[in-house]
């Protein structure tokens, strides 16, 4: 066992302490920020440390000291220690810009005791998605980050929030179900929920068994994700919240479904028989989003459906299976967390000084707001994939995987991809133009840009750089974590290191029960 | 070895609860839909049960011969889903009862947002209307003659006002 490896379970422990202490003190508003905002903190560093200390080998531990299978672990290889690292740097940024909101407007205007726990609870519930080695335990994570979710997206209960909330968690439960169900049904073919020893059996089970494992858990998977036919929910539910609130959904829950994608394509089912599948879905996303956002009229609406449109490009990386098409999915989803949490404060932004996110009542912000003009260029043309930016790089990676491939599928998508990208800048510099460019219908309010808000929001855009920047090297990262996906001994021996069981007390009892 | 050959009242069980669960999900009022969550919760319960294995002795090692204990792994995981269950109920009860309160209804409604942006299709109306892409009787020249200077920060004429403002007036009508 690494040294280091204490390090693991803090960013899911740490967070929901602080949730706890946080809810204990909910007289005290003050100290409840300053909880949050440290307990975010020293998520991001482990997490920053997890990041660089995974490069050597995946760090593992046996909760409680209760060996693998029989015990649940914790597991940060490469692809966790990145998407941790990303997240933490997002919800980090996310709950400054809140918290700047929130001095600006006065407490009176939102349930703040109840807002600062939560979000450290989904915080936690990410952090244990991405650590987990453990189907159930991904399903407990899932189950955190929803709970908490449903809680800030019906913030206040007013008529539209509740309305929206009612959809977002039908959908979700449905999808929680689903995934209950695979879980059962994997443990009765295999054994184990263990994701290590299922990468082991699974291979030895009835085939038609398992694809409808495979299945059942790409389509639990997909509803979070919001792939096509399965992400109506999100348009609907997501812009009715809170700049905030939306912002991070955006960036960070639909990224875990798609990271819960990849961990089961690549060590459970590496033999690939869905993919010919996903590709297709994956360009109904693409195409199909991009169509909606196209036509819509408000900004928050317009930026939730190049969210599901760019949930397109990843699976597209995933379904090629290939070490390229892998590592440019990784990097895209990197990529799409920082942006798109970007672009939708700033729409926050833009909703303060404008009034509205309606693209029709806004117009003239490039004159009395240029900083929010540049705030918002910016990541629009990163998602747009304007070069040099990150969000070129990361389609570039794909279009080179997906031609690598050479099927007319892949090619397909190629194409598919380049048009989404152009449909995507088209859908944005048509809000660029309307929101800063045209003359205002009516009067836009005068209102002030509180400084946290802009500052919050700016670290992220410029953290959207930083990618363009150091890209080489994440790059590279994320060719080593698809490398660790491919050679998938790495991982199960890690997790299993000991004739198939993880180092910890239980390994007697255990031998014990089998003689 | 455990017997693995499923309970076959249960497996029947399973399907009743699932099924019924469905057809109430799919209904608009969300107490039915809830009532259907709890019951397809319970049918996925149930199939934990199954996966398990046909019921033995007690799982305690020292207690019982390894061969004829239950597996304890799938129990401990339908406590933790039951939990899990409660406190989502919990939840969309409370929505429900919300949703109640401020409209006397708990039935799931439509995005007015989204309504309006398909009855614009349906009407084949575009749901931008771009000033420079309208039909103006002014030609470039004339713009370009009306134009406002940058560097003048006084009020825009009254001509180019015009045009901007005949989009929306258009589109009133149309409503």
């Amino acid at each position: 066992m690494n040294e280091y490896a204490f390090l693991v379970p803090l960013p899911v422990v740490v967070p929901l302490f602080g949730a706890g202490l946080a809810l204990a003190l909910y007289r005290r508003p003050r100290l409840q920020r300053i909880i949050s905002v440290v307990a975010l903190s020293v998520v991001l560093v482990v997490a920053a440390t997890l990041l660089v200390l995974a490069d050597d080998g995946p760090l593992v531990v046996d909760i409680g000291n209760w060996a693998a299978p029989v015990g649940i672990n914790l597991v940060a290889d490469r692809l966790s220690a990145l998407m941790l690292t990303v997240s933490a740097a997002v919800t980090l940024c996310v709950q400054l810009y809140s918290l700047a909101q929130g001095e600006a407007d006065g407490d009176e205007a939102a349930p703040v005791s109840i807002y600062h726990p939560t979000y450290l609870i989904l915080a936690a519930g990410v952090a244990n998605a991405f650590l987990s080695g453990d189907l159930f335990n991904i399903y407990v994570g899932f189950e955190i980050l929803l709970a908490a979710s449903y809680v800030l997206l019906t913030l206040g209960g007013t008529g539209e929030r509740i309305r929206a909330g009612s959809i977002y968690v039908v959908v979700a439960l449905l999808s929680s179900l689903l995934f209950l169900i695979a879980i059962a049904l994997t443990y009765a073919a295999a054994g184990t929920v263990n994701l290590a020893q299922l990468a082991e059996r699974l291979p030895e089970i009835d085939p038609g068994v398992r694809l409808l494992l495979q299945v059942l858990l790409l389509v639990a998977f997909g509803i979070k994700a919001a792939i096509f036919p399965l992400s109506a929910w999100l348009p609907d539910s997501y812009p009715t919240a809170p700049a905030p609130v939306t912002a991070v959904f955006a960036g960070l829950l639909t990224k875990v479904g798609v990271y819960a994608i990849i961990r089961v394509q690549t060590l459970l089912f590496p033999e690939g028989r869905m993919d010919d599948v996903l590709m297709w879905a994956a360009l109904a996303t693409m195409v199909v989003g991009i169509l909606g956002a196209v036509a819509q009229d408000d900004l928050k609406r317009l930026l939730s459906f190049t969210l599901v449109s760019h949930i397109g490009y990843m699976i597209f990386g995933i379904a090629l299976a290939s070490q390229a098409g892998w590592s440019a999915s990784i990097y895209y989803v990197a990529h799409h967390i920082i942006v798109q949490t970007g672009l939708f404060l700033v729409a926050g932004l833009i909703e303060r000084r404008g009034g509205s996110t309606s693209l029709d009542s806004l117009g003239g912000l490039a004159k009395i707001a240029p900083l929010l003009g540049i705030l918002f260029f910016i990541p629009a043309m990163n998602l747009g994939g304007i070069p040099p930016l990150s969000g070129f790089l990361g389609k570039v990676g794909l279009m080179q995987a997906g031609v690598q491939d050479g099927s007319w599928l892949a090619l397909t998508l190629v194409v598919g991809g380049v048009l989404t990208s152009l449909l995507t800048l088209y859908a944005l510099i048509k809000a660029w133009n309307k929101a800063f460019w045209q003359t205002p219908p009516e009067p836009l309010p005068d209102a002030r840009l509180p400084k946290g808000m802009v500052g919050s929001a700016a670290a992220l855009v410029v953290l959207g750089l930083t990618l363009t920047v150091a890209a080489g090297p994440l790059y590279g990262y994320a060719e080593r974590a698809a490398a660790a996906l491919a050679d998938r001994s790495v991982y199960v021996q890690s997790v299993l290191p000991q004739d198939g069981r993880g180092s910890g007390e239980s390994v007697d009892a255990a031998r014990e029960e089998e003689s | 070895m455990i017997d693995m050959s499923p309970n076959l009242v249960l497996v029947g069980l399973i399907v009743v609860l699932v099924t019924t669960g469905v057809y109430l999900l799919l209904e608009r009022s969300l107490s039915r839909v809830l009532i259907g969550v709890v019951l397809i919760g319970n049918g996925a319960n149930l199939l934990f049960l199954v996966a398990g294995g046909a019921a033995g002795r007690p799982p305690i090692v020292g207690l019982e011969p390894a061969g004829r204990m239950s597996d304890p792994l799938p129990q401990a995981m339908v406590l933790t889903a039951i939990v899990i269950t409660l406190g989502m109920t919990a939840f969309l009860l409370a929505m429900a009862y919300r949703s109640w309160q401020l409209h006397r209804h708990d039935e799931v409604q439509d995005d007015l947002e989204d309504r309006r942006i398909a009855r614009l299709a349906a009407r084949d109306e575009r749901a931008f209307e771009d000033a420079d892409t309208e039909d103006s009787t002014t030609t470039l020249d004339q713009e370009a003659a009306e134009t406002r200077d940058e560097t003048d920060e006084g009020e825009p004429s009254p001509a180019t006002h015009e045009t901007h403002d005949r989009p929306t007036g258009d589109r009133e009508e149309a409503r």
